[in-house]
């Protein structure tokens, strides 16, 4: 039975079975590896070692935040041309933001939607933007009833018209969605985002009962000469691909002391913002004299964006 | 640049002139002032804001209630100024002390910085900022808002219907 020993697979010719299946696991093994180190060749400037390695925006020390604000705003001068400015806008003590907007005054002409998607450096094929305006029936609030894709002049005939952005909930149930804390609420109430931790789930957007958040399925597209150069960290610098962004109230801008695009942009007036904790401000006067209320007060996020009717 | 702690509010210029269609030898447009045609010509208390006129201002229009030309215009110094209701005259640039008498509310909300809108800082402290007054808005013969066509809505994957959502 000598000849038996020299059987072998009629394909590899010499190869014995044993010797067959260890080449076919090594060649397995060989493509996993090539599969899971792929990213690694995959890595261009927009991706390098310390970004990859980046902490918590929390965990920072004032100098690692400096570098990355630094290389931020030098891939971005680079990409864009412009004098792109990334800043790290903080807190400023003593100051709790609230917005009220007059539901009485507003004719849904969507100049605020507009003003948002330009000054935080929105997706431009998608018409992104953090403001939705509903187009709601007189006479009840059903968001059912509610169209966001009015095109046609406004305003019209028995109809009202009702933006809805992030409320900034005092109680946010998208803080508490997050598996990760990538997001956070900061002492002045906004609600913000650090786009590097995100990892993109989507459990915040579907925790929020605004639909306030959006989620960046492709890199946002901006032409260049329209990338608004004033950019923060946690606000309107352009987003990576596959991370949550939502309303920060311009912080870039009220940070500064300066009011939001949404507001300058309103042709009506019918939005007020300012300090609650300031009993001279505007806001709260109108919180003051007003009947205001917020959307679903029911669930308990106590919102600070307030409605109103004049009448 | 806004200065810190100024709040400005934009003022319309003074008293209307009429454009005649010809300029000067220096090429500056020729215009009238009310007064060059008024002072030979009587008010004429009957007529009101919506009611054509038959000789001059032809096709002026609007709708602002029920007034009269001389509720706001000031027929005592040839309409280079406005009327309040107890017959003083008040500037043109000063209108809002003029829409102010029958619009309280607004009036009072405009105070708060509660209506007609702003630009610039909501810190005073920080920087100024810009208001606009009653007739940057509303158009003083015909003052509600016109409609307007609104600018674009989303285009996201919820509105298209395709795609991920």
């Amino acid at each position: 039975m000598s000849e038996s020993k020299k059987v072998s697979l009629p394909v590899l010719g010499e190869v014995d079975r044993r010797t067959a299946v260890k080449a076919g696991a090594a060649t397995l093994g060989l493509a996993a590896w090539a599969a899971a180190i792929k990213p690694w060749f995959e890595w261009t400037a927009e991706l390098n070692t310390d970004e990859f390695l980046q902490k918590h925006y929390r965990e920072l020390s004032p100098e690692q935040l400096q570098a990355i604000l630094n290389r931020l705003t030098d891939d971005a001068r680079k990409e864009t041309g412009k004098a792109v400015t990334v800043k790290d806008h903080k807190p400023l003590p003593g100051v709790s933001f609230a917005y009220a907007l007059n539901l009485s005054i507003c004719i849904g002409c969507r100049k605020c939607a507009e003003a948002c998607h330009v000054e935080n450096n929105h997706d431009r094929p998608s018409h992104q933007s953090y403001i939705r305006v509903f187009e709601m029936q007189k006479g009840g609030i059903d968001f059912e009833k509610g169209d966001a894709t009015y095109s046609h002049p406004v305003p019209a005939k028995d109809k009202y018209y009702m933006p809805v952005q992030c409320q900034q909930c005092e109680n946010p149930p998208c803080v508490t969605a997050c598996p990760i804390e990538a997001t956070w609420q900061e002492s002045d109430g906004i609600v913000v985002v650090d786009y590097y931790w995100c990892i993109g789930c989507r459990y915040c957007e579907a925790a929020c009962p605004y639909h306030a958040r959006r989620f960046n399925w492709e890199k946002p597209q901006v032409p260049a000469a329209e990338v608004n150069p004033n950019q923060s960290y946690l606000s309107n610098r352009v987003r990576p691909q596959g991370v949550m962004e939502k309303c920060t109230f311009c912080l870039h801008r009220t940070r500064e002391g300066r009011l939001p695009a949404c507001l300058e942009a309103c042709p009506t007036g019918a939005r007020v913002f300012g300090n609650v904790l300031d009993p001279d401000s505007e806001i709260r006067w109108v919180l003051e004299n007003k009947r205001v209320f917020v959307l679903k007060e029911e669930l308990g996020t106590k919102p600070r964006f307030y409605y109103f009717f004049d009448k | 640049m806004s200065v810190a702690g100024v709040e400005v509010v934009r003022k319309p210029a003074g008293p209307p002139v009429v454009p005649t269609g010809t300029v000067d030898e220096k090429g500056r447009p020729v215009t009238i002032a009310c007064a060059t045609c008024h002072a030979t010509k009587p008010a004429n208390p009957d007529a009101r804001v919506g009611r054509p006129l038959v000789m001059f201002h032809q096709g002026l229009g609007g709708q602002h209630g029920n007034l009269s030309c001389a509720s706001c215009h000031n027929p005592a110094d040839g309409y280079a100024s406005l009327r309040l209701a107890d017959g003083k005259g008040v500037p043109y640039t000063d209108v809002m002390t003029l829409c102010a008498q029958c619009h309280g509310p607004q009036y009072r909300d405009y105070q708060h910085g509660a209506h007609g809108g702003m630009t610039g800082h909501w810190d005073l402290t920080k920087g100024g900022r810009a208001r606009n007054n009653c007739v940057d808005c509303h158009a003083p013969h015909a003052p509600k808002y016109p409609t307007v066509f609104p600018a674009f809505g989303p285009n996201d994957r919820f509105q298209t219907g395709g795609g991920h959502e």
